[in-house]
């Protein structure tokens, strides 16, 4: 088997609470050693319940924050940000895109400008390289070298949203951490984009680890599921056989709270 | 790259996008011609006014103005108390006030933001220290500091711009720290870090424009306030000293004559007022053109 992009050994994580003048301080485990590995081309869904620790794990696995242990390998390579600092080198082989496209953009910056930055502090590229490789971008995530010089508050959620993923992979990565990137789009908007991220994974032979709490979305473009609950591991099998037969008690609560809309399960709620 | 170059063309200038939207409020517009208009009149002193600021005409005490009974042509707005005409005081002491709104707005704007950046993105220790150094100069009556610090660096122009410069800059500070407080959280900030901004640029370039509106405001208000406070300490004899022909001066100077001549107190006064009520309309477009979420596209 060839080596994985991304390969998490034992991550934990640890929030120091501080205490107030009478409460003690205390320690909370955030993340409880987590173990996966990710493959090349692949798509690692994580799934559970608000507070269970995804965007913990994704702020680590982005390297915006440090582990407090553990061991994290992306390419084979152990990186530890607590003790080097972060290189050029490895901020182009791991790029975010992040839940809420309102807030992902910098009001103040052409979508241009937005795309170049990557490119102006990692590469020693010229302006002009930048705005041809910029407009390539845009015409590669549906839209187009028109949009250069706009204002994000000119475009819709969706289109935010494909500017944000037309950001994150400006610098090609190896893997492209996904935090919830469809959860604030109404449900066509979000087709469209799980469509595009999956042609892009075509594509470019993109790696993705995909967060979200919505098993409909994670059933439809996940190759492999991790349920985590209370930071630690519960489930971590391939979508079809998770979703065909649920093990971890956890996962089976979890799959049961998906609300159905299908004409069948209305039926049987309506005769109830 | 045809399509392309007809992109480039079809774009307006930055200035011109500035200008366009800027247009659309009246009210910045006259600001903005009253404030060039001043401007213009306080470069070109010599030549517009009719006398020099400091000279006295003997016969002419308390002149009314000319289209009053008794008055006279040469001195359009009347003359003082030691016969100096009035309009050409005014016209030179636009050049003191408009330099003391400038220098003073400049310098609590530059500390402010500065300190205040500072403040918002480092936070711990580094922030509280800044704000209760902050919180301490809030706490004295404005113009009574500004009387002290004038007083430790000696009375003059200068050292009491510096003064009131010191006393404005934690309105900034407060301003600017809270704006970087809410938008540092944002997740743009977060992307940009990921894309790897350093600090640095972190603070002046993604942080700090999304931060400019309140301060726009804050610094037109400031450079009201500065030229009244520098008439305020000039009056206490700390600012300009006399002859000097500046406004707050010439206020104070003829304080004891606006039962018996009310020129003399009133056109000062229409000057401070009419500039400041100027840079207050110009700040307020300039705010609204510099926002991009009120661009229409």
């Amino acid at each position: 088997m060839t080596q994985p992009v991304l390969k998490a050994e034992n991550i934990t994580r640890d929030y120091h609470v501080k205490g107030g003048l009478w409460g003690k301080s205390k320690t909370v485990n955030a993340l409880k050693g987590i173990n996966f590995e990710v493959h090349e081309g692949k798509t690692l869904a994580i799934v559970g319940e608000s507070g269970c620790g995804k965007s913990t794990l994704a702020r680590i696995l982005t390297l915006i924050d440090p582990a407090t242990s553990g061991d994290l390998k992306i390419d084979g390579q152990s990186i530890n940000i607590a003790k080097t600092k972060l290189t050029p080198e490895l901020r182009q082989k791991v790029q975010i895109v992040f839940q809420n496209p309102y807030g992902s953009l910098n009001p103040r910056q052409k979508i241009g400008k937005v795309l170049e930055e990557p490119l102006l502090l990692n590469t020693k590229k010229t302006a002009g390289e930048r705005k041809k490789l910029a407009d390539e971008m845009l015409v590669k995530v549906g839209l187009g070298p028109e949009h250069y010089h706009r204002y994000p508050h000119m475009f819709s959620g969706g289109q935010r949203q494909r500017i944000a993923i037309a950001r994150a992979l400006m610098l090609t990565p190896r893997l492209l951490v996904l935090d919830e990137p469809v959860s604030a789009l109404d449900l066509s908007v979000q087709a469209q984009i799980l469509n595009l991220l999956a042609d892009l994974q075509e594509e470019l032979n993109l790696t993705y680890v995909f967060i979200s709490h919505d098993l409909s979305v994670v059933k439809y473009i996940a190759d492999e599921v991790l349920v985590m609950y209370f930071g630690e591991v519960v489930e971590h099998r391939s979508r079809d056989e998770i979703f065909a037969n649920p093990q971890h008690e956890y996962t089976q609560t979890l799959f049961a709270a998906t609300p159905r809309a299908d004409v069948e399960s209305i039926r049987e709620r309506l005769s109830n | 790259m045809a399509t392309e170059s007809s992109l480039e063309l079809n774009r307006p200038s930055a200035l011109a996008e500035f200008w366009f939207y800027f247009s659309q409020n009246k009210g910045a517009v006259i600001g903005l011609a009253v404030f060039l208009l001043l401007v213009f009149v306080a470069l070109l002193a010599p030549i517009f006014a009719p006398h020099a600021p400091d000279f006295q005409y003997r016969d002419y005490f308390l002149l009314p103005p000319s289209w009053i009974e008794g008055g006279n042509s040469d001195f359009l707005l009347g003359t003082d108390a030691v016969g100096r005409d009035i309009l050409s005081r005014l016209i030179y002491g636009a050049r003191y006030s408009l330099f003391i709104g400038c220098v003073v707005v400049a310098i609590a704007l530059v500390g402010g933001v500065v300190l205040g950046l500072t403040a918002g993105y480092c936070k711990g220790w580094v922030d509280t220290l800044i704000m209760r150094i902050m919180d301490i100069i809030l706490a004295f009556p404005s113009l009574l500091l500004a009387l002290v610090l004038v007083a430790v660096l000696g009375p003059g122009l200068v050292n009491a711009m510096i003064a009131i410069a010191l006393v404005l800059q934690p309105h900034f500070v407060r301003l600017t720290r809270a704006a970087v407080l809410s938008e540092a959280g944002r997740d743009y900030v977060m992307a940009a870090k990921v894309a790897g901004s350093g600090h640095l640029r972190l603070m002046f370039y993604t942080i700090l424009p999304n931060c400019l509106a309140p301060l726009i405001v804050q610094a037109t208000l400031s450079f009201s306030s500065a030229i009244l406070d520098a008439a305020a300490l000039g009056f206490l004899g700390m600012g300009a000293q006399p002859p000097t022909p500046e406004w707050g001066t010439m206020l104070a100077e003829a304080r004891e004559f606006i039962l018996r001549a009310w020129w003399v107190v009133t056109f000062p006064g229409l000057a401070i007022l009419i500039t400041v009520l100027a840079i207050n309309l110009f700040g307020d477009g300039l705010r609204d053109a510099l926002d991009p979420k009120l661009k229409r596209s």
